[in-house]
């Protein structure tokens, strides 16, 4: 089949490559772009592990086309802290013991961040309503509630989280 | 074609077309309509084409046609949406929420946020799931679906759109490019009920119920819309004749969802739950729709 040309940007750099249409997007930004962080768990949009920010927004990065992501912005786990420096979500998530496994924590915080910008002072029923598409089998969802709590009283008035 | 090292295809081939008009997508369907699938949010048709389900020798690809994203409201407080505004879009605007408190608060209901954040309307109404929320809010509506071709275009009622499982009139060459969503009566009641093993999974059962009241109390118009009960959204017209004309009363409300779920559903056993189970659902949720439907519409009565 033939390529198609896309120019996106991940975690503010530029990046432009030949993909065939039926490149998923999670395996283009595994495979194709090194980033790893954005896990694959089911592979057709029940688990939310592969959950990326595309424009702005929480998605399913195995329900996008990498071809659809021509012109457009992501972010993925990569483009938040580092091990030295933490994100202050994923500094939340250490204090709260909010992964085990870890395997689900990217899609978790991917789809966070955009639901903490929207909602800095959360209840946790909103909070629960956010993480609905994320599976975690270890299942440690209150942990995972008591790490978003902490993350929004710890940014008050910090909008960007 | 021997993909890179490391990286796996899901899909089977396929090409790709992005038109960044809707005249563009409908020469593009004019020409390719038999082999093509149209793609707008994706939620459910890349799904099926991982599993290779499905394996459209083309995929054109709607979400640059700007056009077909614009959501308005007419003077009478009708409502046109294009084929391409998202679910997020509709759950978050105050125009849909004070034109069409159905579609509204049903909107939430549908899978999770970040399904939401890329599922179109059109996309889930062609898509013509059993048991997703949007048909049958439509059908319950009395919505119209624009269907536009190269050359032409033609209207079709919500209710004349689902044909069969996964079926619609919808021809190759078409495309669903807007919702036309009718203003509700005065003293109109509503509710949207459903019952899922996990909040945004597929419903087991659920329904739809619109309840229009005049200004003494009578029932002017009602209507009650299944969905997992049956190949389509199940209207249930018998159910509607008994409330029409008269004052609800429990008992009444009662025996209309006792008809509906006895006789004008047809539920069949699947992952979701029995068709026993179903038919309990369908009748308790018909129940309780009915009750909050006219109680909204009774509190318009007397506002």
């Amino acid at each position: 089949m033939e390529k198609h040309t896309i120019h996106l940007t991940v975690n503010g750099t530029a990046y432009t490559r030949e993909v065939e249409p039926r490149l998923l997007l999670s395996d283009f930004l595994r495979h194709e772009l090194g980033l790893t962080g954005t896990h694959v768990g089911c592979e057709h949009g029940v688990c939310g592990a592969c959950t990326v920010i595309f424009d702005g927004t929480a998605v399913r990065s195995c329900l996008l086309l990498a071809v659809q992501t021509n012109g457009h912005t992501l972010q993925t786990v990569e483009g938040l802290g580092t091990p030295d420096n933490l994100h202050p979500l994923q500094a939340a998530f250490h204090e709260a013991h909010a992964l085990q496994c870890g395997f689900c924590t990217p899609g978790f915080l991917m789809t966070l961040i955009p639901f903490l910008e929207q909602h800095p002072h959360p209840t946790e029923a909103e909070i629960r309503q956010a993480i609905s598409g994320n599976l975690c089998r270890c299942t440690g969802y209150q942990h995972i509630v008591d790490a978003v709590t902490i993350a929004a009283t710890h940014s008050t008035n910090d909008t960007s989280v | 074609m021997v993909p890179a090292k490391g990286t796996q295809m899901k899909p089977a081939p396929f090409a790709y077309l992005a038109p960044q008009s809707l005249a563009e997508a409908l020469t593009i369907m004019d020409q390719h309509g038999d082999d093509a699938r149209l793609l707008a949010g994706g939620q459910s048709l890349i799904p099926v084409m991982n599993f290779r389900l499905a394996q459209p020798a083309l995929l054109v690809d709607l979400n640059g046609v700007a056009e077909l994203a614009q959501c308005a409201a007419d003077e009478s407080g009708g409502l046109g949406i294009g084929a391409m505004v998202r679910h997020s879009q509709l759950e978050h605007s105050q125009t849909i929420a004070r034109l069409a408190p159905l579609l509204h608060e049903t909107m939430p209901y549908i899978a999770h946020p970040q399904i939401r954040n890329r599922g179109t309307i059109g996309g889930s109404l062609a898509h013509a799931d059993p048991a997703a929320e949007l048909p049958v809010v439509t059908v319950a509506l009395q919505a119209r679906f624009r269907l536009q071709r190269a050359g032409g275009e033609r209207w079709v009622a919500a209710q004349d759109f689902y044909q069969e499982l996964f079926t619609t009139a919808v021809q190759p060459q078409e495309i669903l490019t807007e919702v036309a969503i009718p203003p509700l009566p005065p003293r109109t009641g509503w509710a949207f009920l459903e019952v899922a093993r996990r909040h945004g999974d597929y419903a087991q059962a659920g329904v739809a119920a619109l309840i229009s009241l005049d200004e003494a109390g009578v029932c002017q118009q009602a209507r009650l819309v299944y969905l997992n009960v049956g190949e389509i959204p199940m209207r249930a017209p018998k159910a509607a004749a008994l409330l029409l004309g008269e004052v609800p009363s429990p008992s009444l409300l009662a025996a209309a969802a006792h008809t509906a779920a006895q006789s004008e559903i047809d539920p069949t056993s699947d992952v979701q739950g029995t068709a026993v189970y179903k038919r309990h659902l369908a009748h308790v949720l018909g129940q309780r729709a009915l009750q909050q439907a006219i109680a909204r519409a009774q509190a318009a009565l007397t506002a």
